[in-house]
């Protein structure tokens, strides 16, 4: 699961994020984005952050990479970053400006979610991939050009749309030039922000396919954010499961689908209806994502929680390891609920009156 | 009622006939001589208290269907009939009449509610032109029905309310209500999901599904997750290219699907227990990429594994794959040998 180290035994993850947290400053009030998160991705690894819109996921992803403006504020924490080509461990939020423009891209990169808005609209795919190349690295002109045609041929763009002008692109190739640029300066760690969330599934597979492909290639380890839980489970390596700005639950791929302990969890797994397999029971989760606005002690799912009791209300949301696993690596917010196997969840009450069920429509 | 390749809808057995569509065919002149086929030569009926799914990647042409038979653009050929009757959008009353016989939910509640006007405003004005009610007490009950309908209780904390003081989920139940205001018989619902988060599209699909049964209401289910109409819908259609090529019963149709289309559909839906995963392993191009739909021929020849010369030169219409199935393809014999077993379609 950790494996494909491809620069050899690594000490540690490659970028370390500990108490992390982010507000968004208002003259009312601060909104608490990020709440003191704490995930690591380790080398050639794929990490998936699931959540739903609001929940900071993108907030995290920008704020460890230090790309939020005022009125983004990071309150507390620390990136450590740890590449092959580093020196030693390294604290993002501590860096200066110098530093910082060599760790972005090179050690660093993001693929964003709308490739439209992302990519220069009168500069063509060519210019568009010299110009990041220019910015970022020093090499001779013939050789820049030699690296944006073995870059579009990596991401399956035929050379002859070179000159192609990103609106004359589909949007599975715009997505395809945003990785091949985000790929541009060999980079250790890509974060990928809903990449595929606009295309269609067959485009958004053969994509997936291909950044997969890449990975296992180059070596690089991957913070996939999405919205799409089931995409996860069959995406990434680990998943950490993302609410109101803190992590609920953070394991494997197969703990998080087939022993899942968080009550969060276990309500988006019966959100999704599958298309293969039998037909299951579907639940959803009654209620909406509570105001960030007035952040209260506690754990923020409570209000939609089919198990809280009044210990929630004061509950420490550090993350325990989950109590019936034998890995270590599974953590969870929630230290009432104990994980039960996938079987007895279907069997088990639908939680909480309004949870109406879809099956057998 | 019989449909196109001579099978019966499944939906037909939840209630009578609302809505048929024969023929439907909308072409976007683009200049220079060119057209966009939009829409080629769709038909299919909707019955009282059925769902029928719309299935169909971006560009296929889904939305525009529910445009016209919602009136809001006009077929270039083909015709609509509307309780047995052919549809009539002539006149302004006529079409008027026709409004508040099908009405149309967007995909974003966002943009689909006036950020001027409250809630109240968005329920009241339908109320008064498509039921008449004249008496502000009148109106009143209904527009409070109307949101204990959608479950926006109790009704007088929402009335006030404009829609950015809403969350999105209350934001489209405020435009179902809006569209039952006009008590249609057909409801055609665009994506009413995909905007939404998640964890509460379920409930949304739950709640349109209640809607249905109380309002006995012909649904039309739109979406590009072929996934939630395989559990919300009793009939699925699937678009590619303008043309609806394969047609069925919901889970028959996503469990062995008979079009090489919907069996690429099907296997690039992501599935959690598929071990030893296309994806983990690193799969090869399935599809070429920017690949479109083709002019002559079938529309997914220049993607399709099976296509030939015939393929190519002409585009095959539904043919029965049973008695409730259809599937419009020259090679069904071939496509049919590679879906059993599910997941190895991998075309």
């Amino acid at each position: 699961m950790t494996g494909g180290q491809a620069g050899g035994p690594m000490a540690g993850p490659v970028l370390d994020i500990r108490g992390f947290s982010v507000v968004y400053r208002t003259p009312a009030c601060d909104v608490r984005a990020v709440h003191e998160v704490s995930l690591a991705l380790n080398a050639g690894e794929i990490v998936g952050l699931v959540g739903e819109s609001g929940s900071g996921k993108s907030t995290l992803a920008y704020g460890a990479c230090r790309l939020l403006r005022a009125p983004a504020l990071i309150t507390g924490g620390s990136v450590i970053y740890q590449g092959r080509r580093a020196a030693g461990p390294a604290d993002i939020l501590q860096m200066g400006p110098d530093d910082l423009r060599k760790l972005r891209w090179r050690e660093i990169a993001i693929v964003f979610q709308s490739a439209m808005n992302a990519l220069n609209p009168v500069l063509n795919v060519r210019d568009q991939i010299l110009d990041a190349i220019d910015a970022h690295l020093r090499i001779p002109r013939r050789e820049a050009l030699d690296k944006v045609r073995s870059l579009l041929d990596l991401v399956g763009i035929p050379a002859a749309r070179l000159r192609s002008y990103p609106h004359e692109l589909s949007g599975g190739m715009r997505q395809r030039v945003m990785i091949a640029m985000a790929l541009a300066a060999d980079p250790e760690v890509v974060i990928m922000d809903e990449p595929t969330t606009a295309l269609d599934v067959v485009v958004q597979r053969d994509i997936l396919a291909q950044i997969i492909e890449l990975k296992e290639r180059l070596g690089f380890a991957i913070l996939f954010i999405t919205h799409d839980l089931s995409l996860l489970l069959e995406l990434a390596d680990r998943i950490a499961v993302m609410y109101a700005g803190q992590l609920m639950e953070v394991g494997e791929a197969g703990q998080i689908q087939h022993e899942p302990a968080h009550p969060y969890t276990r309500g988006l797994l019966h959100s999704f209806p599958s298309l293969h397999g039998p037909r299951r029971d579907l639940a959803g989760i009654p209620g909406t994502p509570p105001d960030l606005r007035r952040a209260a002690p506690g754990c923020p799912f409570l209000p939609r929680c089919g198990y809280g009791t009044d210990a929630c209300k004061a509950i420490d949301m550090r993350l325990a390891h989950v109590a019936t696993a034998a890995d270590l690596s599974h953590v969870t917010a929630c230290p009432f609920v104990l994980p039960e196997t996938q079987d007895a969840l279907s069997a088990a009450p639908v939680p909480a009156e309004g949870a109406r069920e879809v099956s057998g429509l | 009622m019989s449909e196109p390749g001579d099978t019966v809808s499944v939906a037909a057995r939840r209630g009578p006939l609302a809505m048929e569509a024969i023929s439907l065919t909308k072409d976007y002149r683009l200049g220079r001589g060119q057209a966009l086929h939009a829409v080629r030569d769709v038909s299919f009926s909707l019955y009282r208290g059925a769902v029928v799914a719309l299935v169909g990647e971006s560009g296929s042409g889904k939305s525009t269907v529910a445009k016209l038979l919602a009136g809001q653009e006009r077929p270039t050929s083909g015709t609509m009939r509307l309780d047995g009757e052919p549809a009539d959008l002539r006149t302004r009353r006529a079409f008027r009449r026709h409004k508040s016989e099908v009405q149309l939910v967007f995909q974003d509640p966002f943009a689909s509610l006036n950020p001027v006007h409250t809630v109240r405003h968005h329920l009241d004005r339908p109320v008064r032109l498509h039921q008449g009610k004249r008496s502000r007490a009148e109106v009143a009950a209904e527009v409070s029905d109307l949101l204990e309908r959608v479950h926006l209780t109790p009704a007088e904390q929402y009335l006030g309310k404009y829609p950015h003081e809403l969350s999105g989920g209350q934001r489209q139940r405020v435009s179902f209500a809006r569209a039952l205001a006009a008590r249609p018989r057909v409801l055609l619902a665009d994506e009413p999901v995909s905007m939404l988060d998640v964890s509460i599209r379920l409930e949304m699909l739950a709640l349109l599904d209640e809607l249905r049964r109380d309002f006995r209401l012909a649904l039309l289910y739109i979406t590009h997750d072929i996934a939630s109409a395989r559990y919300f819908a009793d009939e699925v259609l699937v678009m590619y290219a303008g043309e609806i090529i394969e047609r069925g019963p919901a889970e028959e149709l996503t469990q062995r699907p008979a079009h090489p289309y919907t069996q690429l559909l099907v296997a690039s839906a992501p599935d959690p227990d598929n071990l030893g995963s296309t994806l983990r392993a690193g799969a090869k191009h399935t599809v070429r990429p920017g690949v479109g739909a083709a002019d002559h021929g079938c529309p997914f020849h220049p993607r399709c594994p099976f296509a030939d010369d015939l393929c190519r030169a002409e585009d095959p219409v539904l043919q029965p794959v049973s008695g409730t199935r259809s599937a419009a393809c020259w090679h069904l014999d071939a496509a049919a040998g590679v879906v059993t077993g599910g997941r190895e379609s991998e075309v």
